[in-house]
């Protein structure tokens, strides 16, 4: 548990550092150390299945960012103290808290599960799929309808990015797309 | 494209990053590919699957991208392409799907289960990683595309 508490305060440390900082560079690194933080608390979890696709996607995101933000302007934006906005926001991250703690003051403590229906994965899965890792059994056999609709959150995405990021590129309407459309004139 | 011009482009210091990385990368690129497929086929019996492989092999690219150029990358794989397996990645979980309809219900594990721990069992689970595999790589390859030149390549392209 030490350690957890260890990588709970670095990752807070990095994402204040990463609000704070002037330059975007050093604040998308900043950034990423929330993301390697998770990855290795998931891998102290025994979980690591989660541990691998976060550690990538956090590379690959990583990535992404510093190419755009190398280009992009620089400029750290003034700073205005607004009092109403501070204080308004302090009450709802306050009411958030309380919540939280209602909600979860009737959770099971740390590490110890409901095993309902995971009792059943664990003991029968190998059987009634024939796959080793139980997570893939989980994810593509039992539960595979979460898989299509992420697999089919995914596809979507991509088609608005093609279209979005195409309109920079897109060529002049001309007379004969407008008949094609049906555009009146 | 041919070796020379490739050998070519990596001589060049105007193009791509320096010597030393452009070396590397065209050594390592293969290794992560081959990492990338081995985490996707192998999804049912280690950790990892369809998803993180498919990140893997989209990082692949994306170092050819940066690292090399533009131009290899996009003549390796082109957006065409990149879109073309994301289609075929998504179509054949579904259809999958579809033919587990016509035995039992949706996505129902048809194929025959085989002896566990062994590369060919666990029936449609290999199957619908491999297809998870590619459309996860091939989209995520194709938003750096499109987040990084897209636009440029298009303008690019009505000026010639």
């Amino acid at each position: 548990m030490a350690l957890f508490i260890v990588i709970l305060i670095l990752m807070i440390a990095g994402s204040v550092v990463a609000v704070e900082i002037k330059n975007m560079l050093s604040a998308v690194i900043a950034a990423g150390i929330v993301g390697f933080g998770v990855s290795v608390m998931f891998l102290f979890l025994k979980a690591p299945d989660i541990a691998i696709t976060q550690v990538i996607v956090e590379v690959l995101s990583l990535i992404i960012l510093i190419r755009i933000t190398t280009n992009a302007d620089n400029e750290a934006i003034e700073k205005k103290i607004d009092n109403f906005a501070n204080i308004v926001g302090l009450i709802f991250v306050g009411l958030f808290v309380a919540f939280c703690f209602w909600a979860f003051v009737d959770m099971t403590a740390f590490g110890t599960p409901i095993m309902r229906v995971s009792q059943h994965y664990l003991s029968a899965g190998l059987e009634e799929t024939g796959a080793a890792n139980m997570v893939a059994a989980v994810i593509l056999d039992y539960r595979a309808y979460d898989t299509l609709g992420e697999a089919v959150v995914i596809f979507t995405s991509i088609l608005g990015a093609f279209v979005i990021l195409r309109s920079r590129g897109k060529k002049k309407l001309t007379e004969k797309d407008m008949e094609k459309v049906g555009i009146p004139e | 494209m041919k070796k020379e011009q490739i050998e070519k482009i990596v001589h060049d210091d105007g193009i791509g990053m320096s010597l030393i990385v452009k070396t590397v990368a065209r050594m390592m690129i293969a290794v992560i590919l081959l990492f990338g497929f081995y985490i996707i086929i192998y999804g049912h019996l280690t950790p990892g699957g369809g998803f993180a492989g498919g990140v893997i092999l989209a990082i692949a690219y994306t170092l050819m991208m940066l690292a090399l150029s533009r131009k290899i990358a996009l003549e390796k794989f082109s957006d065409f392409w990149a879109s073309f397996w994301d289609n075929i990645g998504m179509l054949s979980f579904i259809v999958i799907g579809f033919i587990g309809l016509s035995v039992g219900y949706f996505l129902y594990n048809f194929l025959w289960h085989g002896e566990p721990f062994h590369l060919i069992s666990a029936g449609i689970i290999p199957l619908a990683n491999i297809s998870i595999g590619i459309k996860v790589g091939a989209c995520l390859y194709a938003i750096f595309i499109g987040l990084s030149i897209y636009g440029r390549v298009i303008v690019k392209e009505e000026e010639e």
